[in-house]
């Protein structure tokens, strides 16, 4: 069809019609992107609905172990790349707070405090063993299990979730809810495995809990993380006769009634007490717990495999 | 889109979405740390077009729940949205502006995590909504404006942009 328009013509006031031709592109075009993007959410959706409701031994874990097992040494790869940038970001990070002074005293501390963590459990243990000599003791720590020590390779954001994805999975004799512990103390526990990787529930996390007790007074209580922040953890549960005092150090409980145990072994050590607090409305004291562990600078864990677990 | 911006981006988004999860993620400034992949998906967006965005985030957001061992599908439906609405944007009142990445990494930055949260609290996990909203999201928002231009940049002379062609419309003159 020959194009026709001219000046004159249109000053004429000539009628003018739109060739119909480019109308049917621009609605397939729109069709076509409609539909592609409608495709795509309904297989997020699907994903999501799979993922969601699928068990832990169920394809779709199946399809997604297998996909981060391929995946895994570009994370792995990258991570040891980054690892030197990593330590430069740490290091400027940290530098207003002296860290190399920081790190001779911490390591110091935390020999001191291991070794206090461990007469205080001893004496504890004796003169409530003497009060009653036909109790029969709970479970020990650390002699029931093995380590296995991991390298940190992944962290989903941190606007939703606090977890870490580590490089040792099912093949290394990690299973679900093993515990996860650092020199300086409890990091988390074990919420998915795949064969290669791991992924662990930090105690900062929003889910995590762990049964925890006074380690001077033996009060009791259950640690959480503090609502609002994430350095902070608080220690829940605690009976208003109970005595908790500033500066006591919080460990892992590790309670056992028959044939159910705590995940977490006892004396684990969680943070030290930074303020305690009660009202008279509530059931409950209000006690703020600064964790021991660092949970934004985790490098390496380590996994608490039972020494009675076989492979 | 011809099948080699298709590898490149494919590729660039790859690398995104290993780093944001290696690196990048634990980067925390201020409570909060940038998401590259969201950025490198919008701009991968607003330079290819509306349905390579979206193809583009959904691959991307796969890649970040198979290395986290996630819920599949929640980051993929997150980014397959930023993607395809960075396309629209890129194709419509965006076209040929300046400061289009940046308006379009703010603003979908802020849906995101919006949209995000509101996934996270259907799916019945329990989030904090000021720490989602406010206390990540704030840093997360400057941060990534601050990315904006210098990945549009790379990512633009490692891709490519789509031309687009005006569409004016024929006429004919009947008599």
């Amino acid at each position: 069809m020959s194009r026709q328009r001219s000046a004159r013509s249109a000053a004429l006031g000539l009628t003018v019609r739109r060739i119909p031709t480019t109308i049917p592109s621009r609605n397939a075009g729109s069709l076509r992107r409609r539909l592609v993007v409608g495709i795509l959410i309904l297989a997020s959706l699907v994903l999501i609905s799979l993922s969601f409701r699928s068990e832990d031994t169920g394809p779709v874990s199946g399809v997604q172990s297998a996909g981060a097992t391929a995946l895994r040494p570009f994370a792995v790869g990258l991570e040891r790349v980054a690892q030197p940038f990593r330590d430069v970001y740490a290091w400027g990070d940290s530098l207003l707070t002296a860290r190399s002074d920081a790190e001779e005293l911490r390591t110091e501390l935390r020999e001191l405090r291991q070794r206090s963590i461990q007469s205080d459990f001893a004496l504890q243990e004796n003169e409530y063993l003497r009060e009653q000599l036909d109790y029969i003791d709970g479970p020990r720590f650390p002699a029931d299990f093995r380590s296995v020590v991991a390298e940190v390779i992944g962290r989903p954001g941190v606007a939703f979730t606090q977890a870490i994805v580590i490089a040792a999975g099912f093949d290394s004799g990690v299973r679900l809810n093993d515990p996860v512990v650092t020199a300086d103390g409890l990091v988390g526990r074990v919420t998915r495995v795949s064969p290669d990787t791991a992924r662990i529930q930090l105690l900062t996390d929003e889910e995590a809990a762990a049964s925890a007790i006074d380690l001077r007074t033996g009060a009791t209580g259950i640690v959480r993380h503090a609502r609002g922040t994430r350095e902070t953890l608080v220690l829940d549960r605690v009976r208003k006769q109970d005595v908790v005092r500033r500066g006591h150090e919080i460990v892992t409980a590790g309670w056992r009634a028959g044939a159910l145990s705590s995940l977490f072994p006892k004396g684990i050590p969680i943070g030290k007490v930074t303020s305690v607090g009660q009202t008279d409305t509530d059931l409950f004291q209000q006690v703020q717990v600064d964790p021991y562990v660092d949970f934004g600078a985790l490098d390496a864990v380590i996994v608490l495999v039972p020494a009675t677990r076989s492979g | 889109m011809s099948a080699a911006a298709s590898l490149r981006a494919t590729a660039v988004v790859f690398v995104a979405a290993l780093l944001q999860v290696v690196i990048v993620s634990s980067l925390v400034i201020a409570g909060g740390a940038p998401d590259l992949l969201l950025v490198v998906v919008v701009v991968l967006g607003l330079l290819r077009g509306s349905i390579p965005g979206a193809v583009l985030g959904f691959f991307g957001g796969l890649i970040v729940d198979l290395v986290t061992l996630g819920t599949l599908g929640v980051t993929s439906l997150v980014l397959t949205l930023a993607g395809f609405w960075a396309g629209r944007h890129g194709e419509t009142t965006g076209r040929g502006q300046r400061f289009a990445p940046v308006v379009a990494v703010g603003a979908i930055t802020l849906l995101a995590g919006a949209f995000g949260y509101v996934l996270h609290y259907l799916l019945d996990e329990e989030v904090v909504a000021k720490h989602a909203l406010v206390t990540a999201l704030a840093p997360a928002f400057v941060l990534n404006l601050i990315l904006a231009l210098p990945v549009h940049r790379l990512v633009r002379a490692l891709v490519g942009e789509e031309l687009r062609a005006e569409s004016s419309a024929e006429v004919e003159v009947v008599l």
